[in-house]
């Protein structure tokens, strides 16, 4: 037993390569956090690790506007860590306080310097790293300034994945602002067409006009229910079949189980635009099957029409987010709806496009029942 | 009495019902003139008679009666819990699993604790408590087939395995809420057109009082006495059987996926309270059968009683078509019950099973299926003596030793944390679980010893939940961050604007 201990602790290298372990293992333990930006909380949860890593005493994070966390001890100081940031920042480099600016009554206290770097993310100071001791050593100057830098490059990542989603928001936007400036104007003149012949029809469907815009102009949450979803999708068929009359059939086939299911917002209208779309183009009337069932874990919804259908390689390339060789915008929809729904539900949860030049078009839609954190 | 012509029909009809039904479904196309969503959304009396139909099982339907013939009034306590065990949910549970989005028990453990491992411990009692509850619906189906046509007892086993097997494999019977709402509403016709006319003849016969009855079981004033006899004993049996009941209804795995399809926490509230009604309605009938029986059914089986009862009271055709009715709805509660079992059960073994193995979804879920109906039904060869209702009861005492802290602590306690709940369901499944493995080999003694195994659920229970509070409050630190955010949705009603994300 004995000697299988030494064994493995000879295994693991040098005293030198464990504390080389130590130190890596206490970065790891601090990064999650400072992945999630520089805030209070991941401050909080990040300084205990930054101080064991630099061994001292106390040491602070802040941003430029204050204190953010301070960890160990002689509390009492943090008060003055806003102007050693603000000196910091005017600076713009690692500078060392002495007890001048650190004016202390506690007789047992350890804080007597101080060493203030500046955090950096994308040329920009956005706070400070403070490490507090008794006495500011060349080593310890050069450690707070290494793990500093250190902090602004997970900082950076931070800002990386915050960028990412705000791409993925503003794609949203944008699709919510796609809504088609010919769909507007089709549709009020449709819906104009009726106000002399059928009034009553003409205002119900300009109240469904209202709450399909309200719906698609909604500008919070980032998911709906499926029935919400359908609604619109409802709606937006009526107005349609106002203008196309009997050229526009449709047959919907919903499982009510799958109602409550929890989708990315404005994740099926797309595609049933597109499937209008397509399925009147040529012959000049068409058929859309609109299916949502119940499959065990999943929910799967289908968007069928028997219009002319597609190039296979054309709707590839317009999933993988490349512009198609014409210019047309025609799959901008089903790309953005693609990596929507890739990442919320991962890659397994991609649209699948089933379609060939005369053979119609399906889409389907695959969403789990549950994923943790996605909710309408 | 045996192989009645109306019986078979009877039973072969409602097989290629559900058949039929399970693979054609309600299928039928709409166009968006007659199309609202609105209108499709599921409404609390629909759920809440689709919930009835899955939750009423063969225990309900047959084993309740026997019980009540032998053993008398105290054994009234299983449907009244069985019943109950829904006021506990709505009052304790309904508003905020809906509320959670949770589809599935492991789903509610993951969203909450924010621990895989908690979430396959989930999956495990998922699949267990699943085996443990479908054991039961084989072998009445056994008892059935034998009562109704004299088949040996293993055929209706494998009868109803297969069909359910096929049904779940063939993608039908994907718990549809009408097909289950539907069936309901057949077993309580089954039960109720028999029993009236049944007691139309009692009232005919002067009205005779079963408790002074000479029939088989106890005696007439012990029989009408609502405790276990045996003292002490008695009364523990009593107390640990409420406890069971009451508790173990929120933690079977079929009722939670029902509540999914409520579409808002109210909604969910409404149904809960809307079962209460239809399950009470129903419960009122099996103790007539029992309390008849003792007047009339003398050599009656108990475990079929309710099939024979019919044509003992009811000489001639009349009496045929009556049992055939009884069996039809019988045979329902197996298909209905285990079809809900097996679908729940094969879902979670595809997902944290075979889904891992990167199969790809079809092939895990049929895979799972062939798992989740093939255990049961072997052990249901295996070991063909367990009443009906006892091992329903054991289910029940799993899901509240374990299920029951979870769900309870998880959604009214902020402390839970994921080492608390999995030391809480350990412990809460090994207590219960010796129980469970205790009654299948043993048939029921005498003693304390005996008492305290068969029926664990009042001391497991209490064991479970003090251990999930000590070790959660031991490990404090892993409260996962967002529980308070966590609590916010789910104690929020939907209508209060707020931001849940």
């Amino acid at each position: 037993m004995a000697t299988g201990w030494r064994r493995r602790r000879r295994h693991l290298g040098t005293e030198a390569d464990r504390a080389t372990f130590r130190t890596l293992h206490t970065a790891s333990l601090a990064s999650p956090a400072l992945r999630e930006g520089l805030t209070a909380g991941s401050a909080e949860r990040s300084s205990k690790h930054l101080r064991q890593l630099l061994g001292a005493p106390a040491i602070a994070l802040t941003d430029t506007a204050g204190l953010l966390a301070w960890d160990g001890s002689g509390r009492h100081h943090a008060e003055q860590t806003f102007a050693l940031a603000k000196a910091t920042v005017e600076g713009g480099a690692t500078r060392v306080a002495d007890r001048d600016e650190l004016a202390c009554i506690v007789a047992s206290c350890q804080v007597r310097n101080a060493v203030v770097s500046p955090l950096v993310v994308d040329d920009r100071i956005v706070g400070t790293l403070q490490v507090f001791t008794d006495g500011a050593t060349a080593g310890l100057v050069r450690a707070a300034d290494e793990v500093a830098q250190w902090v602004s490059g997970q900082l950076e990542l931070a800002e990386l994945d915050a960028s990412r989603t705000r791409l993925m928001e503003a794609e949203v936007r944008a699709l919510r602002a796609q809504i088609s400036p010919h769909f507007i104007y089709n549709s009020l003149g449709a819906i104009a067409s009726f106000v002399r012949t059928d009034p009553d029809r003409a205002r119900d469907l300009l109240l469904e006009f209202a709450d399909f815009t309200r719906y698609s102009f909604r500008r919070h949450g980032e998911f709906t229910t499926l029935a919400e979803e359908l609604r619109s999708v409802e709606r937006y068929l009526l107005l349609e079949q106002a203008r196309f009359g009997d050229r526009l059939a449709v047959t919907l086939r919903i499982a009510p189980e799958v109602l409550p299911v929890a989708v990315p917002f404005l994740c099926i209208q797309p595609l049933v635009e597109n499937a209008v779309r397509h399925g009147l183009a040529g012959q000049g009337s068409g058929h859309i099957t609109i299916v949502a069932r119940d499959s065990d874990q999943s929910c799967v919804i289908e968007v069928e029409d028997d219009g002319a259908g597609e190039d296979p390689e054309k709707v590839r390339r317009a999933l993988a987010g490349e512009r198609a060789s014409d210019g047309s915008d025609d799959s901008i929809g089903l790309g953005n709806v693609d990596a929507r729904l890739r990442a919320t539900f991962g890659d397994e949860y991609g649209l699948v496009v089933e379609t060939a030049p005369g053979a119609g078009t399906k889409v389907i839609v695959r969403v789990p029942k549950f994923a943790p954190g996605v909710h309408a | 009495m045996n192989g009645s012509a109306p019986s078979v029909v009877a039973v072969v009809l409602v097989t290629v019902a559900t058949l039929a039904i399970g693979t054609w479904g309600l299928r039928f196309s709409r166009t968006t003139s007659d199309f609202f969503v609105a209108s499709r959304t599921v409404r609390p009396a629909l759920n809440a008679s689709a919930i009835g139909g899955e939750y009423l099982s063969a225990a309900s339907f047959l084993g309740v009666a026997g019980l009540v013939l032998v053993f008398g009034a105290d054994m009234l306590w299983y449907p009244v819990g069985w019943t109950a065990g829904y006021l506990v949910l709505l009052v304790l549970v309904a508003a905020p699993l809906r509320r959670s989005g949770a589809y599935t028990l492991p789903d509610f453990a993951e969203a909450r604790l924010a621990s895989p491992r908690v979430r396959a411990a989930s999956s495990l009692l998922v699949v267990a408590i699943g085996w443990l509850y479908l054991l039961p619906q084989f072998q009445g189906a056994g008892l059935v087939m034998e009562a109704a046509i004299g088949a040996p007892q293993w055929l209706g086993a494998v009868v109803v395995a297969v069909v359910v097997l096929v049904n779940v494999i063939s993608g039908g019977m994907r718990s549809i809420t009408f097909v289950q709402a539907f069936q309901y509403w057949l077993k309580l016709t089954a039960l109720l057109i028999p029993a009236i006319v049944l007691l139309g003849v009692w009232v005919g016969d002067g009205a005779p009082n079963p408790a002074d009855a000479a029939g088989g079981g106890d005696e007439g004033s012990l029989w009408s006495l609502p405790l276990g006899s045996g003292g002490a004993e008695g009364l523990y049996l009593t107390y640990s059987l409420i406890v069971a009941t009451f508790l173990g209804t929120m933690g079977l795995p079929h009722v939670v996926v029902r509540f999914y399809t409520n579409p808002d926490g109210r909604a969910a509230r409404r149904t809960t309270m809307v079962v209460l009604g239809l399950l009470g309605i129903f419960y009122l009938l099996p103790p007539v059968y029992g309390a008849l029986g003792r007047v009339y059914g003398g050599d009656a089986r108990p475990d079929v009683l309710v099939l024979e009862l019919p044509q003992l009271m009811v000489p001639g055709t009349g009496g045929d078509l009556l049992a055939a009715l009884v069996t039809a709805g019988a045979f329902a509660a197996f298909l209905s019950t285990s079809s809900g079992l097996s679908i729940a059960v094969a879902g979670v073994v595809s997902q944290d099973v075979f889904g891992r193995a990167r199969l790809p979804g079809i092939t895990a879920f049929r895979l799972g299926a062939v798992v989740a109906v093939a255990v049961p039904g072997l052990l249901a060869l295996a070991a063909p003596n367990v009443g009906v209702a006892r091992a329903v009861g054991l289910a029940f005492a799993v899901a509240a030793s374990t299920f029951c802290p979870l769900l309870v602590l998880g959604i009214w306690w902020r402390g839970l944390t994921d080492v608390g709940a999995l030391a809480g369901m350990a412990v809460g499944f090994l207590g219960s679980g010796t129980g469970v493995v205790y009654a299948l080999g043993n048939e029921q003694t005498l003693g304390w010893g005996a008492a305290l195994l068969g029926q664990p659920a009042a001391w497991s229970v209490p064991l479970a939940f003090a251990t999930m509070v000590v070790v959660s409050r031991a490990t404090r630190g892993r409260v996962p961050p967002h529980v308070l955010r966590f609590m916010v949705r789910l104690h929020t009603p939907e209508a209060v604007a707020l931001d849940r994300g």
